[in-house]
């Protein structure tokens, strides 16, 4: 670099053509700039109508109220209920991906044919749009004529119009989605784990359990712990597949937020709950980085 | 590795060979049953118990494309023989298509599903475009508070949709963005340009500063370096990211719900938005959603070896 900086200041090539300065401002500008301007600007603006009563819907002027949306929301019952049905399905939803992608990683951790087309078969779902996903498993869950209810025998079981069974089969839907994610980033630890270690534990004569105990977990443990935080904060934000499965018995904070929104048309309110939300997210978001960055350095 | 072969794992490995086989046949079920539902008959696809082995048929794809309204009358029988396969597919159904001075109307999905192509194609286009030049300016160059710029542009990719849908759907009406093309590659744009500067830092961080210095002092400018040397070197991370970025906005639903409403539709809210009232029609849904999981399902092929790299915006790359 030192050499590079001494080329720069006295040979021609700092006289050719752009600076470096003008050409890294140039490349990193524009790209702040739009970010700001879509995400920052609508926020700040949001972060105004959410001390107001306004309702999108009719032109009439924002009344300024001050905090009384934020102490309406926090002391209103209903809203509580979404953040728990929500708590509720980021965990049996989260849980589950973590068993079944780790457990899925360390079935195909070895070597087996056709492992490469399989790998990549067992990873198309986590691709896939959660819309249109959502949409085929309700054919799938179907009380009458779906296969999930014929092939367990249950008979005419009613699952996306019950609130209980409905929050079970999204969750389900989920993680038949998101457990490929789990597995993908475990496969990536377990393949890392140097293998004279299962050696030395072999002629040690180490149990099975305590090779993967004392060995396996904690040398997966960092990318477990990736995957466990990035799918807790995007199954906080769910939205799509239960809006789409069963919105009158999954009602998410997210779909609480768009039905306030887009359907009842209280912006104020709505401007409000977002807040609520984006501080969580921003919590989440922030271990997650934290994480990340820890993982680059090493 | 021979030597420490256990009896254990001797037969433990037919056993585990079964229980991958048994597992991927369990996971890729839904996806083989959606498939298998848009060949089936109408009939055939909401039998009880659930059909396994039937006669495909393509009309579900025929009636995916066509306007149709239901027989009043029966068509004559010369009617019936002058008619196209397709149309003769439509008439056993008990349906006809509707058609305008002779021609066959189409329905809404092709129009929808080429709403799509283009706001995913134009917004990776864009954002991958930025994106590779913001990369290289964080991977060259000495930007000050670098790390507190890259977290800011990682955590508006963070952001949840419906909360930046508010403000953001109240400022498009204002500017008459709502429901158009426009209004959505800015915002599929923005979504997936951070995305892109941090996958494409990943590619361009893995290229030795040393190729575009020995270019520096053969007396290249910065830029011919860059497009010269560092394009070149990265076209692979920029054709994984393109499909990345092709992907979410392909899939992305939120947005394109609360923003989109006939002209700009994309397919993600239209195909759910099929069932509406009364008996869906599931062969027919089942058909539009094969066809638009289908490039999703062959870009997952290309990527296989990038998808790690992908799913961690390049934090892990392997």
């Amino acid at each position: 670099m030192a050499v590079l900086a001494k080329l720069d200041a006295g040979s021609p090539a700092a006289r050719r053509g752009w600076s470096d300065l003008t050409i890294r401002n140039a490349f990193i500008i524009p790209t702040i700039a739009f970010l700001i301007i879509f995400n920052i600007f609508p926020l700040i603006y949001s972060l105004g109508f959410s001390f107001t009563e306004y309702r999108a819907s009719l032109n009439r002027p924002a009344v300024f109220v001050g905090l009384a949306n934020y102490r309406d929301l926090l002391s209103d019952p209903d809203i509580w209920r979404n953040f728990t049905i929500t708590a509720k399905y980021v965990i049996i939803s989260v849980g589950g991906q973590m068993l079944v992608g780790f457990g899925l990683a360390l079935l195909l951790n070895r070597t087996f044919p056709f492992k490469g087309l399989i790998t990549t078969l067992l990873l198309l779902p986590m691709m896939l749009s959660m819309a249109v996903v959502g949409l085929f498993w309700r054919l799938l869950w179907d009380p009458s004529w779906g296969p999930i209810n014929y092939a367990l025998g249950l008979g005419k079981f009613e699952w996306l119009s019950h609130p209980t069974n409905a929050l079970f089969a999204v969750a389900i839907t989920d993680i038949w989605m998101w457990s490929p994610f789990v597995m993908l980033l475990s496969l990536a630890g377990l393949s890392a784990v140097p293998q004279h270690l299962y050696e030395a534990a072999a002629i040690d004569r180490a149990g099975t359990w305590y090779t993967f105990r004392r060995i396996t977990l904690p040398l997966v443990a960092p990318l477990l712990l990736i995957a466990l935080i990035f799918r807790t904060m995007e199954a906080f934000k769910t939205f799509d597949l239960p809006f789409i499965m069963s919105a009158q018995s999954v009602e998410t904070v997210a779909i609480t937020l768009y039905q306030m929104a887009f359907q009842s048309w209280d912006t104020g309110r709505a401007s409000a709950l977002a807040y609520i939300v984006l501080i969580v997210v921003v919590c989440i978001t922030n271990i997650y980085v934290k994480y990340l960055n820890r993982l680059r350095e090493r | 590795m021979a030597a420490v072969t256990s009896r254990a794992q001797r037969i433990g490995r037919p056993v585990s060979i079964i229980a991958i086989l048994l597992v991927t046949a369990i996971f890729l079920f839904p996806i083989y049953w959606i498939g298998s539902t848009a060949f089936k008959p109408r009939n055939v696809a909401t039998s009880v118990p659930p059909t396994v082995f039937f006669q495909p048929e393509i009309t579900p794809f025929v009636k995916l494309f066509t306007k149709r309204a239901q027989l009043r009358e029966q068509p004559t029988q010369e009617e019936y023989d002058a008619a196209p396969w397709w149309e003769q597919a439509i008439y056993d159904g008990g349906e006809r298509v509707i058609k305008a001075r002779g021609e066959p109307l189409l329905s809404q999905y092709p129009s929808r599903f080429i709403n799509s192509l283009i706001v995913s194609v134009v917004s990776t286009v864009l954002a991958v475009g930025m994106g590779t030049l913001t990369a290289y300016g964080f991977s060259r160059f000495r930007v000050p508070g670098a790390d507190d710029w890259l977290f800011f542009i990682l955590s508006t990719r963070m952001l949840p949709p419906v909360v930046v849908a508010i403000p953001m759907f109240l400022m498009y009406r204002t500017f008459g963005l709502t429901d158009t093309h426009v209004g959505l590659i800015i915002l599929y744009t923005a979504f997936n340009l951070s995305f892109a500067v941090w996958l494409m830092r990943g590619f361009i961080d893995e290229i030795p500063k040393e190729y575009e210095e020995a270019a520096l002092v053969d007396g290249y400018t910065r830029i011919q370096a860059f497009y010269k040397i560092v394009l070149p070197e990265s076209v692979t991370g920029i054709a994984a990211t393109s499909i990345f970025s092709f992907i979410i906005a392909w899939n992305e639903y939120a947005f394109a719900l609360i923003m989109t409403t006939r002209r700009a539709q994309t397919a993600p809210p239209f195909i759910p938005s099929q069932i509406g009232s009364g008996l869906p029609e599931w062969t027919v849904i089942a058909a539009g959603t094969v066809l638009f999981l289908l490039p999703v399902a062959i870009f997952t092929f290309l990527l296989r070896n990038h998808l790690l790299r992908g799913v961690t915006f390049g934090a892990i790359r392997k």
